[in-house]
């Protein structure tokens, strides 16, 4: 019994991660069919914010040492400001762009990105304690659960929450759906583009910064290549949720995450490191039998 | 007397030639005028050759981007090391090979031409899933497929010396091997272009409901690409694999996608020579970047770029691109004169002669 509260547990942890992840390209998506390949890359940016700029193998905390109260704003803060500055200076001068172009611009903006830092931060993997007194694990249920999860499982019901009251009952969010649903027309409408399209870049960004303050916190580790493997799951969760559908992209985010613990748990010892391989063969079947998303309805044809 | 048809027909088999004429020129220029590193450079190039027209049968073609090519490529790789290796060498490094594999020691053609059709045979498997999907979502799903190869290789400990290189691979690749690839690949992705089957894809990639429309199997041309695609991608892994003469599983991963993905935007997606143009000019900009990250000294001053000054000014270049020349260096167009008038038969002449 406590063994499947266990894999609850760390199934929705580690969904929350995902889902979170994948909201952050939905977002983007939904309002101008972006497919946003730098997403990654702000969540590496936001770790390695934490600490001095250095190609030693020890870290030296930075922003890491401001009080909980500060950092996490300021993460945030930084997070939406890369998203912010990357639409502004890329992706703005691509709106009559096709989605494809736009998603080859956002693949080289995140190379950019990954080899800037590391020039500045060398290509090792560096330790790095954040908050380390979140991974002493409480009773809960019969199983020992991290405090780190049980924040993550919070935060990401918060987020989602919050997001999905922001959408309904602001009037951004009224405005960024007007946009998601037809761009052309909510412009003429009266709906102002730049304030939509900069508001979801910093919403998304965000996101990003909360993955990346969760997985230094549970990894303890910054690597340059560690936004590459989450964003790959996000956007695997955003077309197994359906393009565009927000909804879908935090339930797919969960049933990913769900499925990761479950394989890790009872896959054979000898199969385990190609735990990886079976999810994606798992999402490339569940793609076979319904190539539109699970999450939608079999009448919507995707708006690409 | 040619109808206009015909003419079409003919110019189209021009592009072939003269990007071929182009590479050679390259590399006889390589081989005589410059020294041993240039012609290494020169075999590099045409082995991202090989690679970039093979991605461009597919995604030129098809208007799709494929972010899981450096996994055809690694199959390829892997094949034929498998293929070529000394007996010796692969039951020390790689035990786990069945009895057959383990013993065999192929020539190297053999080997190529089978590690390209196993790199093919993959691409039909995959393809035949990854296509179901529509554009955007198959971009994704390529990577999906990118990241199974990957986890793989990089784990498949007795069969791929997963993260410990394979090492001892023959290098017989030289800058003439690569050549004679680099040409085949040109020719066949010319031919694939502009056959039946190539017509219609890129009728799909212009507008798809009209293209469904007139009747097109949008998902048989797409295939058929990918396939034609994954032999000439798993080949420029071979070629890869023989000319450094190590394999490694991150050898195959974001690097080289991202680096022949660039090559194929800078140069134009849209057509054969964008492609060939792409490498030639991003080879050579990433040639200038590497000298100027070991060093150049002016005077008595040295001056050397910080390392990754290369992927991000390729970046940079690929983005500027993006947004001040959609279509690439070439937008679309062929290398191809105008018009066969000085094939033409002489009698026809006098039409625009004054009489």
């Amino acid at each position: 019994m406590s063994d499947i509260t266990q894999l609850f547990f760390d199934a929705a942890a580690l969904g929350g991660i995902y889902a979170m992840a994948a909201l952050g390209i939905a977002l983007i998506f939904g309002v101008m069919n972006l497919v946003n390949f730098a997403h990654g890359e702000y969540i590496a940016f936001c770790v390695f914010a934490l600490i001095l700029p250095s190609t030693d193998a020890m870290s030296v905390m930075f922003l890491g040492r401001a009080p909980a109260i500060v950092l996490i704003p300021v993460i945030l803060g930084l997070g939406a400001l890369i998203a912010v500055a990357s639409e502004m200076l890329v992706f703005r001068h691509m709106r009559n762009a096709s989605p494809v172009a736009m998603m080859v611009g956002s693949f080289a903006l995140g190379f950019v990105i990954q080899n800037t830092l590391l020039a500045l931060y060398g290509g090792r993997p560096k330790a790095i304690s954040l908050w380390p007194d979140l991974n002493m694990p409480v009773e809960l249920a019969g199983a020992s659960v991290p405090v780190l999860q049980l924040i993550v499982i919070l935060t990401t019901l918060v987020v989602v929450t919050g997001l999905a009251l922001l959408l309904r009952k602001t009037r951004i969010g009224l405005e960024m759906r007007a946009a998601a649903e037809n761009f052309r027309m909510a412009r003429l409408l009266g709906v102002r583009a730049n304030v939509v399209i900069t508001g979801a870049f910093a919403l998304s960004g965000a996101l990003a910064a909360a993955v990346a303050l969760i997985m230094a916190t549970q990894t303890g580790v910054a690597d340059v290549r560690m936004g590459g493997q989450i964003m790959l799951v996000a956007f695997i969760a955003t077309v197994i949720g359906g393009l565009g559908s927000l909804p879908g992209a935090v339930a797919a985010g969960f049933l990913i995450g769900a499925a990761s613990v479950v394989l890790q748990a009872y896959l054979p010892l000898d199969a385990r490191p190609f735990r990886d391989a079976f999810l994606y063969t798992l999402v490339i079947v569940s793609l076979l039998v319904r190539p539109q998303g699970l999450f939608v309805p079999k009448s919507a044809r995707p708006r690409i | 007397m040619m109808n206009r048809h015909t003419e079409a027909r003919l110019l189209s088999y021009a592009t072939p030639v003269i990007l071929s004429a182009i590479l050679l020129g390259l590399v006889l220029l390589a081989t005589f005028f410059g020294d041993k590193a240039l012609a290494r450079m020169a075999a590099e190039t045409l082995i991202r050759v090989v690679l970039v027209v093979g991605l461009w049968i597919f995604v030129g073609n098809s208007g799709i981007i494929s972010f899981g090519h450096a996994g055809y490529m690694a199959i390829g790789a892997y094949c034929s090391a498998w293929l070529t290796l000394k007996p010796q060498m692969k039951s020390l490094f790689l035990p786990d090979l069945p009895l057959w594999l383990a013993n065999a020691e192929w020539p190297m053609f053999p080997a190529a031409i089978v590690s390209g059709l196993l790199a093919a045979l993959v691409a039909l498997l995959s393809g035949a899933a990854i296509l179901r999907l529509s554009g955007i979502a198959a971009s994704i799903a390529t990577f999906a497929f990118l990241a199974i190869v990957n986890t793989v290789y990089s784990n498949w400990e007795g069969v791929t010396g997963a993260t410990s290189s394979v090492v001892g691979l023959e290098r017989y690749v030289d800058q003439w091997t690569a050549l004679g690839w680099a040409v085949a690949a040109v020719f066949a992705a010319s031919l694939y272009a502009n056959s039946a089957s190539g017509l219609a894809l890129r009728a799909t990639r212009e507008d798809e409901v009209a293209a469904r429309a007139s009747g097109i199997h949008i998902y048989r041309h797409r295939l058929l690409s990918l396939v034609v695609s994954g032999f000439f991608t798993g080949i420029a892994g071979v070629l890869l694999g023989h000319s450094i003469g190590v394999l490694n599983p991150d050898n195959f991963y974001l690097g080289i996608t991202f680096i022949s993905l660039a090559m194929l935007v800078v140069g134009g997606i849209g057509s054969l020579s964008g492609a060939v143009t792409g490498v030639l000019v991003l080879s050579i900009l990433i040639e200038l970047l590497v000298r100027g990250e070991q060093g150049v000294s002016v005077g008595a001053a040295e001056f050397a770029l910080p390392s990754g000054t290369q992927e991000i000014v390729i970046g940079l270049v690929m983005i500027a691109v993006l947004i001040l020349r959609p279509g690439g260096l070439t937008a679309g167009r062929e290398f191809a004169p105008r018009s066969l008038a000085f094939l033409r038969n002489p009698k026809t002449k006098p039409k625009t002669a004054p009489n």
